[in-house]
């Protein structure tokens, strides 16, 4: 039997907007996915952390406040610190076409905009969460 | 020597498999099965909306502030439809981040057959071989669920709030008995001296068959319903715990329960009485899944379809592959 996927989905920042990060847990849901909601108001270390804790297959990071360029890497770094490097982390809000190439760079796996479907975010995860589990076997 | 975060993440991985019933898990389950019987494991269970992670986060500060280490399992149902699931209670449990003495796991039901209630039985005794001096089990005290964290916890604690159905709901069969702590959350809202009186009221008019049931009556606790010194009484108290009032009072009733079963001939019947149940309940889980196994391809389908035509009943089904 195939167990579900767990996902830790989290806002890391200031901004108080979590519509778009419970739409996406929503969605993984939907899809079978176990999601580990964390809520408004993430430090990087309290993301990191959670998701050790919680041993998940990927993380979800929604962000529109702007800092994704110093809040993200930081996760990453963080995640590496503690043996999690090769948990995918994908990012979505608010963020422009010209920081996607640096927070890839940093080791974000992917970054939805505005216009991304849900099943193309469901579809991502699927997609790398089964290379981590077959690699972990 | 092996850093904290590894440690921790050795923890996290071994809970994994064993919500996944992983057979690498157990070794290390049953070496943690002998290793265990040092924590207080403690269950907070009760309808959603009353606030029990709230009042769990609020009672994992008061153990810290003590010193004592503290591990919560968080249990929230699957979806029927797709076994998906949201688990939001560490939202309500922010506080407790950043603290090194402090681990949470949350956990999906995965359904009545997903053994749920077998692995959060490992998982008690993997957080309490761990070294963690509490821990915590946050259930939905719904379905079955309210008896099988009796069966999990040596302390269950159930938890309401003001204005929940009241006297219908308080003297409902089943979840009222397991209790050995009532607690009336969210009391800064009116209603809740109400609440409270009716859960008292029901207390007496459903007495526990071990006798151990009691209410709390004005400043003089414990004087109701035990009818001996070796009685456990079911105090109903209030609590606000996103204001850690009560909190105090809580736990050292949670405290004083802990010396009540290791104390009296009462407590030690009580602790015999869970064992035996977890191993009635793992004895079903183990026939059932045996049972399954021997079924064909297809087999279960086609006695459904004699089942729904009326040729056979649901119980000739049953024994027809028991008896295999």
């Amino acid at each position: 039997m195939q167990r579900p996927l767990r996902i830790l989905i989290g806002k890391p920042g200031l901004d108080g907007h979590d519509r778009g990060a419970k739409v996406i847990a929503r969605a993984l849901r939907d899809a079978g996915m176990e999601v580990i909601y964390t809520g408004l108001r993430q430090t990087p270390e309290m993301i990191a952390e959670a998701a050790l804790q919680e041993d998940v297959d990927a993380i979800g990071l929604s962000i529109l406040s702007g800092a994704h360029g110093s809040l993200l890497p930081r996760v990453i770094a963080l995640l590496r610190e503690k043996g999690m490097g090769d948990v995918p982390v994908f990012a979505g809000g608010i963020i422009p076409d010209e920081d996607v190439t640096a927070l890839k760079a940093a080791g974000i796996a992917e970054v939805f905009g505005p216009g991304s479907s849900l099943q193309e975010i469901v579809e991502f995860v699927r997609a790398h969460t089964t290379l981590r589990g077959a690699a972990a076997q | 020597m092996t850093a904290p975060a590894d440690a921790r993440r050795a923890l996290a991985r071994l809970l994994t498999q064993i919500e996944n019933g992983d057979a690498r898990a157990q070794a290390p389950v049953a070496a943690a099965h002998r290793a265990a019987g040092r924590a207080h494991v403690i269950g907070i269970t009760g309808a959603p909306g009353t606030g029990k992670s709230t009042l769990v986060s609020a009672l994992a500060r008061a153990w810290r502030a003590t010193g004592a280490t503290v591990a919560i399992l968080s249990i929230d149902p699957s979806s029927p439809l797709t076994g998906g699931a949201i688990l939001g209670d560490r939202i309500r449990m922010r506080e407790l981040s950043g603290d090194e003495g402090v681990f949470i796991r949350s956990m999906a039901g995965r359904g009545a057959q997903g053994g749920i209630a077998a692995a959060a039985a490992d998982a008690c005794a993997v957080l309490d071989a761990h070294g963690f001096d509490i821990v915590l089990v946050e259930t939905i005290g719904a379905g079955q669920s309210e008896t099988e964290v009796a069966r999990l916890a040596h302390t269950v604690v159930l938890v309401e709030a003001p204005g929940m159905g009241d006297d219908v709901q308080a003297i409902k069969a089943g979840i009222v008995e397991i209790a050995d702590i009532i607690v009336v959350n969210k009391s800064d809202r009116p209603g809740a001296e109400q609440t409270a009186s009716a859960l008292r009221a029901a207390l007496d008019l459903a007495p526990r068959s071990q006798g151990h049931h009691g209410a709390e009556i004005a400043g003089k606790p414990e004087t109701r319903g035990a009818t001996g010194p070796d009685d456990w009484a079911v105090l109903v108290l209030q609590t606000t715990a996103t204001q850690s009032e009560g909190i105090s009072a809580l736990l050292e009733r949670i405290g004083a329960h802990r010396i009540w079963l290791a104390a009296g001939a009462q407590g030690a019947q009580r602790q015999a009485r869970r064992s035996r149940d977890e191993i009635v309940f793992r004895l079903r889980e183990l026939l059932f899944r045996r049972a399954l196994a021997r079924l064909a391809e297809g087999e279960l389908e086609a006695l459904a379809a004699r089942v729904a035509a009326c040729e056979l009943s649901a119980a000739e089904a049953a024994q027809m592959i028991a008896e295999r």
